[in-house]
């Protein structure tokens, strides 16, 4: 039994299915990758892993809890924390405070009146946040608008804040997309080292296969809604069936 | 000291010595000379700037900190009032059960608005607020004239019960027999300076809201208020539920537009339906905007600004300009009075809107942006002031 | 059976000037990403225009005449506006009398061109800034506008009359088969009625059957893409400002006859519009028009003594509470795509 059963999940659009019989598993502490071509269904896959949609039929248990139809928060609370594409965190907060919040979500839980309590002597916090900072070499701009920031840095940020919650699960949505070769790296290297050092799973949902198989252990192949192949990342290389589906497109991918 | 970073302390320090020194520091011209006319040291319009200074200290809770731009505050104020004039009526001309009730029949108001208006955010918000603030100014003059009296307003009359009233009681507003028109009047030379127990009443409480606001702002609740204007979407992904925090913050804007409304009731004790009309809470808006929303400060100078300006502007009429420029030939005198007059008197609603539109369009963080602006030309080699503590500056909802 | 029909009756005109306002509202929005609250503003001004014109023709100079005096005894001052003396008398008395209906043609230009200015020097630069900006620079926009009205043309409303012709009623009832007298309904509300639905079909046409239209249109549905076909969607956005501001314009200037126009008018109207776009849908033109009636005809139900007797005050609440209803239970309106500013 994974942490996260996905169990024969189905979805249309009107005419289009978008999902059909998606069984996937992910197994406690690896990291899962998810890859497959434009279209095949990932982001919807992603958005019925996060409950955003619900589908048609079939389940999705997170630690054998269902995770259909809960609101964003109470997903996020369960011990799952998820990094998007283009890298959302508070523009208007400085990186510190971007770093204590949810360190207090994690303390104080989705809501808590704090209102007459001073953010400068919730003393734990910060040590924890500035530690956190630390590790992710960003102590020195603990002050910064984080809005200023580079978008590696906002995406390193992004990925610290959703530890600093120490997340059972890290999903991640085309973390490196965008991103310039040397953010690129930057960002594998700091997953590589998060998951060397924490026992989390990180499920990573992806277009570029150098990212993929410099990371995951596992890989499903996802094509027209539904899973392909799925098997270790040089298990993977060499199927045909993906070669034909799929890594034709990946010389795109690596160049891009 | 109070629990607040030395930044905040001085900032605070400065608003008390500002408010509690109010009657000497508005009247710097001599009673009997041409200038007495820019005196603003009289209680009664002292008390407004007080008074609405709460009132934009609490819109700037939600507004400054949230982002969600509510069109219907006024809608606060005047249940607040009305909730004032019911306790003058029924029990005695003691201000403090007023006010008490008229914060909270403005809290649970807020509360039932607010519960559903935040069911949507963005333009939707605001429109959602507009049509429930027009919603009570029409039902306040219609159906529940019994509660509000309608068009004439609610007043107190002699044949109202005042259960509480002794034989010896004050006919007049009051705290515990201190009565709130009752001024003493200092004379130095020429000059005047009234000091009146309404205004202090006023300036205490309004000095203590604005200490519990910046408590607010640098709580962590007040962060996750700008967590919530800042980015939704991260903060729902962070395990935060955003509708309480914004509820919250409703509510407590709410409460403070009800205190407002119950200090004006306080200080006359009137409550009409026009306090309620959108307009009116375009007013608080514009306050806080043009102080600067999501500063500390910002609220209480631009509540002072427009009151102090809604008051000289409105007094000056043509017979004033025409003295003012008689030092021009009188050709150039009487182009001179044509080209401002539609700007005084009672213009001055059109000068308001202009700066209204001035300020949205050149100086979106109000005033404090101004200043801050100005204080960068006169040390531009010092970095930016960015600690933690000190008073941050936002645009407006972004 | 009478009495319903009635209401439906005396529903259409209001209906017809939340509608033509709210077109106009939910065109500037769904074109130019924009919550225009001087909308309400360029009603009155319509409105205005209808006084102005007929203050013009009305201008006329006095001449003593001396075969008549007054109760002192002195030659009688007889008023002769220009228009009858440039025109002749029958042809210029009947001018004036038709001043509302000619403000339409006064008005087109003047209301375009009061867009034009209002886009090119004040909104195209608050395209990029966040919507509170957006209200917040327009109701300053409108405040100022309705106190510069204020200004020239005092505080009072103006009482600006239908032509001749159109005062009176008709007996519609009779028309149907009711007893003389059953219903009754103003013929100039009538006239406005048709007027409306006659801009109504003109905007609708114009956008369905000319290519500047299609690509409005298509602007609406998704503005980059057709920004990245090259076509210079920005002027034509101006233009679709001028086209709206000439809807709220005309549907001013026509509704002079029905409420005396004072400078106060655009807003009350522009709360109510502001509604109308939002049960109708944001960005939705059949949306607008169809909430607008259904609308106006909702509050005219409501303000009969039946209902008013069953439930107090309502006549003055329901389209608040329809519209707290709609945006709570389907937050994109009757007819509103999906996406459009939810969040």
């Amino acid at each position: 039994m994974g942490i996260l059963e996905v169990r024969n999940v189905n979805k249309r659009f009107g005419g289009l299915q978008a999902l059909g019989d998606v069984n996937l598993s992910i197994e406690e502490n690896s990291v899962h990758a998810i890859i497959g071509p434009n279209g095949a269904g990932k982001s919807t896959l992603l958005n019925v892993l996060i409950g955003k949609l619900i589908p048609d039929t079939g389940s999705v248990m997170f630690d054998s809890q269902s995770v259909l139809g809960r609101k964003p928060f109470e997903i996020c609370q369960m011990g799952i924390s998820r990094v998007f594409q283009t890298p959302e965190i508070f523009g208007d907060l400085t990186v510190l405070e971007n770093m204590m919040i949810p360190i207090f979500a994690k303390r104080d839980g989705a809501f808590r009146m704090h209102a007459l309590e001073s953010t400068a002597h919730e003393a734990g916090i910060i040590e924890q946040a500035e530690a956190m900072l630390e590790s992710l070499n960003m102590a020195d701009q603990r002050h910064d608008h984080s809005a200023a920031m580079s978008r590696g840095n906002k995406r390193r940020l992004e990925i610290g804040m959703c530890l600093a919650q120490n997340p059972r699960l890290l999903l991640l949505d085309e973390p490196t997309a965008g991103m310039a070769r040397a953010d690129t790296n930057n960002t594998i290297d700091l997953l590589k080292q998060i998951n060397d050092e924490r026992d989390i799973t990180i499920a990573i949902i992806e277009h570029d296969m150098h990212v993929v198989f410099s990371l995951a252990e596992r890989i499903t192949v996802l094509a027209q809604g539904s899973p392909l192949v799925e098997g270790t990342p040089d298990y993977i290389k060499g199927h045909p069936k993906v070669r034909e589906a799929y890594l034709g497109e990946s010389a795109v991918g690596e160049t891009a | 000291m109070f629990g607040l970073g030395k930044h905040d302390l001085k900032i605070l320090i400065i608003v008390a010595i500002l408010a509690l020194l109010a009657p000497f520091i508005l009247n710097p011209f001599p009673a009997d000379s041409a200038m007495a006319q820019f005196n603003a040291g009289y209680p009664d319009l002292m008390q407004r700037f007080a008074i609405y200074g709460i009132f934009a200290i609490g819109f700037n809770i939600l507004f400054g900190l949230t982002g969600y731009l509510s069109f219907g505050h006024a809608a606060f104020l005047g249940v607040g009032s009305y909730a004032a004039v019911w306790m003058f009526k029924l029990l005695s001309m003691n201000v403090l059960p007023a006010i008490l009730l008229s914060v909270i029949v403005a809290g649970l108001f807020a509360l039932l608005i607010g519960f559903i208006s935040l069911r949507r955010s963005g333009i939707y918000f605001s429109i959602l607020t507009l049509a429930f603030a027009q919603m009570s100014f029409n039902l306040a003059y219609s159906v529940l004239t019994p509660l509000t009296n309608g068009e004439t307003g609610l007043q107190v009359y002699n044949d109202d019960p005042q259960i509480l009233m002794g034989p010896n009681s004050s006919t007049v507003t009051n705290l515990f027999g201190l009565e709130m028109r009752s001024t003493y009047t200092l004379h130095i030379g020429s000059w005047n300076f009234d000091f009146a127990v309404g205004y202090y009443l006023c300036a205490l409480i309004m000095l203590a809201m604005f200490y519990l606001s910046i408590r607010i702002f640098r709580s962590p609740f007040g962060m996750m208020l700008r967590a919530v204007k800042s980015n939704q979407t991260r903060m729902n992904y962070t395990g935060l539920n955003a509708r309480p925090y914004t509820l919250a913050a409703f509510v407590i804007s709410g409460m403070y537009a009800g205190l407002a409304g119950g200090l004006l009731a306080s200080m006359d004790p009137l409550a009409g339906a026009e306090r309620m009309q959108w307009t009116a809470s375009g007013e608080v808006v514009l306050m806080t905007i043009l102080g600067g929303a999501g500063t500390l400060i910002g609220p209480v100078l631009g509540s002072g600004f427009i009151k102090y300006f809604e008051n000289i502007f409105s007094k000056i009429n043509e017979n004033v300009l025409h003295e003012w420029f008689s030092f021009l030939p009188q050709g150039l005198e009487n182009i001179m009075v044509w080209m401002v007059s539609p700007f005084v008197g009672s213009g001055w609603h059109l000068t308001l809107g202009m700066l209204f539109m001035l300020i949205v369009i050149f100086l979106p963080g109000g005033l404090v942006q101004g200043g801050q602006k100005i204080m960068h030309l006169f040390r531009r080699d010092r970095p930016e002031d960015d600690k933690p503590g000190a008073a941050r500056q936002s645009t407006p909802a972004e | 059976m009478d009495a319903l029909i009635l209401q439906i009756l005396n529903g259409l005109d209001k209906g017809s000037a939340y509608a033509l306002i709210a077109l106009g509202l939910t065109l500037i929005f769904g074109t130019l990403g924009v919550v225009n609250f001087a909308h309400g503003a360029l009603f009155m001004i319509g409105s205005f225009c209808a006084v102005s014109l007929s203050k013009i023709l009305n201008l006329s100079y006095v001449t003593l005449d001396e075969t008549q005096t007054d109760f002192l005894g002195n030659p009688l001052k007889v008023k002769t506006p220009y228009v009858e003396s440039i025109f002749g008398a029958d042809l210029g008395a009947s001018i004036i009398d038709w001043a509302v209906p000619l403000a339409i043609l006064f008005s087109i230009p003047i209301m375009i061109a009061i867009g034009f200015i209002m886009e090119r020097g004040l909104i195209k630069h608050f395209y990029k800034r966040p919507h509170a900006d957006q209200i917040l620079v327009t109701f300053g926009l409108a405040i100022v506008l309705q106190e510069i009205v204020k200004h020239y043309f005092g505080a009072n409303p103006i009482p600006t009359p239908a032509p001749d012709v159109f005062k009176g009623s008709l007996d519609f009832g009779v028309l149907l088969g009711f007893d003389a007298n059953a219903i009754i309904y103003p013929y100039w509300r009538l006239v406005y009625f048709g007027f409306a639905a006659v801009v109504i079909s003109a905007v609708f046409a114009f956008l369905q059957f000319t290519t500047f239209g299609m690509v409005v249109r298509a602007g609406m549905a998704d503005r980059e893409t057709v920004g990245l076909l090259g076509i210079n969607i920005n002027k034509r956005f101006t233009i679709m400002f001028g086209i709206a501001a000439a809807v709220a314009g005309l549907a001013g200037v026509m509704y002079a006859p029905i409420n005396s126009p004072n400078y106060h008018m655009g807003m009350d109207f522009l709360v109510l519009s502001f509604v109308v776009v939002v049960v109708g849908g944001m960005g939705s033109l059949p949306g607008a028009v169809a909430a607008g009636f259904l609308l106006g005809i909702l509050e005219s139900f409501a303000s009969m003594n039946e209902i008013k007797a069953l439930i107090p005050g309502i006549d003055q609440i329901i389209i608040y509470v329809v519209a707290i209803i709609i945006l709570l239970v389907r937050p994109r309106g009757l007819m509103g795509k999906a996406g459009m500013m939810e969040d």
